[in-house]
């Protein structure tokens, strides 16, 4: 043992650097996140439902929009017969976010929680947060 | 207590199950049974679209403007101010530039002084999307060139691939560029590629072009496929040119030059 004191310097460095965003974050509660869904157009539906279950699109939404992109861009298909028979123009800046007006309170809030960063709004233009738009 | 080595088989190959079959998993599989993706029955659809640019009808500064500001306002083309770093979607440029063969001093008057309104061409025998390493250009089955610029990592082959000068790169985030932002249709981002994309999402909603639209009829658009589309039917009348057709990536644009009206 020639060099125990090197190498527990090393790994004491090591656990810190490996441990730290645990400490940093500690005692910090991050509010849980609360997606709302109280847009004007979503307020007029009779029933209110996404295109699929909530379930679905809480889990599976990413994969959905990747799928609607291909069918509209590369097979020229744009209408989503979903799993209850309903059809809908695929559209994700002019058909999602028709009901979803309020990113920051409905995407931003999720994802922000989870610390993700989707491109979406590089080229997707987010709808205008006004109070009482129509 | 032990656990028999059958027992621990068992119980490995009951997990071993679980794990496949997670619960998104069956979400997907409930789902995909009853689900369809359609065409619009309003769409426009064709075997071949083409344009037919009719010079003729092309006289004043305004005429050219016209298409190409509207263009570019629905599909929120930016404007850099400079030429370096521009990008367009239609433009114009003069008859010598684009049918560079084709010139000699004894045309009519006029011809030679005329410019020419252009756009992707969206060829028959693409090279551009011969060298999209990504599959981010492709040709559709109605004969458009498209592009999905989720997919376009900028690598610029199609520029240096398309004899037409008919795409332009993004050098900066295009976004402060644009002066009045069209809500309905996306703008692109710093690092991709764009081009004219003969109003795809017009035709999905049974419109033609935009540009057609405003051109008074100096823009015919159609079915190159159909004998008995408006295409056909002034092609057949009328002598036409293509740009470099000589290239054979079989150019959809082609140009009514004429002299006067009934050329
Ligand atoms: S004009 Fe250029 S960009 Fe358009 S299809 Fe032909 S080669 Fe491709
Ligand atoms: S710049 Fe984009 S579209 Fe052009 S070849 Fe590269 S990936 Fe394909
Ligand atoms: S066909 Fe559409 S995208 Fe192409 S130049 Fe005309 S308006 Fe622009």
């Amino acid at each position: 043992m020639y060099d125990a004191g090197k190498i527990l310097l090393g790994l004491i460095i090591f656990l810190a650097f490996a441990t730290f965003p645990f400490y940093t974050n500690m005692g910090k509660a991050v509010a849980k996140p609360d997606p709302k869904l109280d847009t004007p157009v979503i307020q007029q539906m009779k029933v209110k439902q996404c295109v699929e279950s909530k379930e679905f699109m809480r889990a599976e939404h990413m994969q959905l929009l990747n799928h609607w992109r291909d069918a509209a861009l590369r097979r020229g298909e744009r209408l989503y017969k979903g799993s209850d028979g309903r059809i809908t123009e695929i559209s994700f800046q002019n058909q999602c976010l028709r009901c979803h007006s309020n990113k920051k309170k409905f995407c931003d809030e999720c994802h922000s929680y989870a610390a993700v960063k989707p491109y979406c709004w590089d080229c997707h233009i987010a709808p205008k947060e006004a109070k009482n738009e129509h | 207590m032990s656990i028999s080595r059958r027992d621990f088989l068992k119980l490995a190959g009951i997990s071993s199950l679980g794990i496949g079959f997670s619960a998104t998993d069956l979400l997907w599989k409930n789902r995909a049974e009853a689900v369809e993706y359609m065409s619009s029955p309003k769409g426009l659809t064709a075997k071949r679209w083409a344009m037919v640019v009719d010079l003729r009808k092309f006289k004043t500064e305004e005429d050219y403007k016209r298409v190409i500001d509207a263009c570019h306002y629905i599909h929120n083309v930016p404007d850099f101010g400079n030429l370096k770093d521009e990008v367009k979607w239609i433009w114009t440029d003069t008859f010598e530039h684009v049918f560079p063969f084709q010139k000699n001093e004894y045309l009519p008057e006029g011809v030679q002084e005329k410019k020419a309104v252009l756009f992707c061409n969206h060829c028959d025998n693409p090279p551009c999307v011969r060298v999209c390493p990504t599959q981010a250009t492709f040709k559709r089955k109605d004969g458009i060139v498209a592009q999905d610029y989720h997919r376009c990592i900028g690598c610029r082959f199609c520029m240096a691939a398309c004899p037409f000068g008919s795409r332009s790169f993004n050098w900066r985030d295009p976004r402060p560029f644009i002066k009045r932002l069209y809500p309905k249709f996306p703008t692109r981002t710093k690092g991709v590629v764009e081009k004219c994309n003969f109003c795809v999402e017009r035709l999905a909603k049974g419109l033609g072009p935009k540009c057609v639209e405003v051109s008074n009829g100096g823009l015919i658009f159609g079915d190159l496929s159909d004998p008995e589309s408006e295409v056909r039917k002034i092609l057949s009348k009328h002598y036409s040119l293509r740009r470099k057709a000589e290239l054979g990536t079989r150019p959809s644009v082609f140009y009514i030059i004429g002299g006067d009206e009934d050329a």
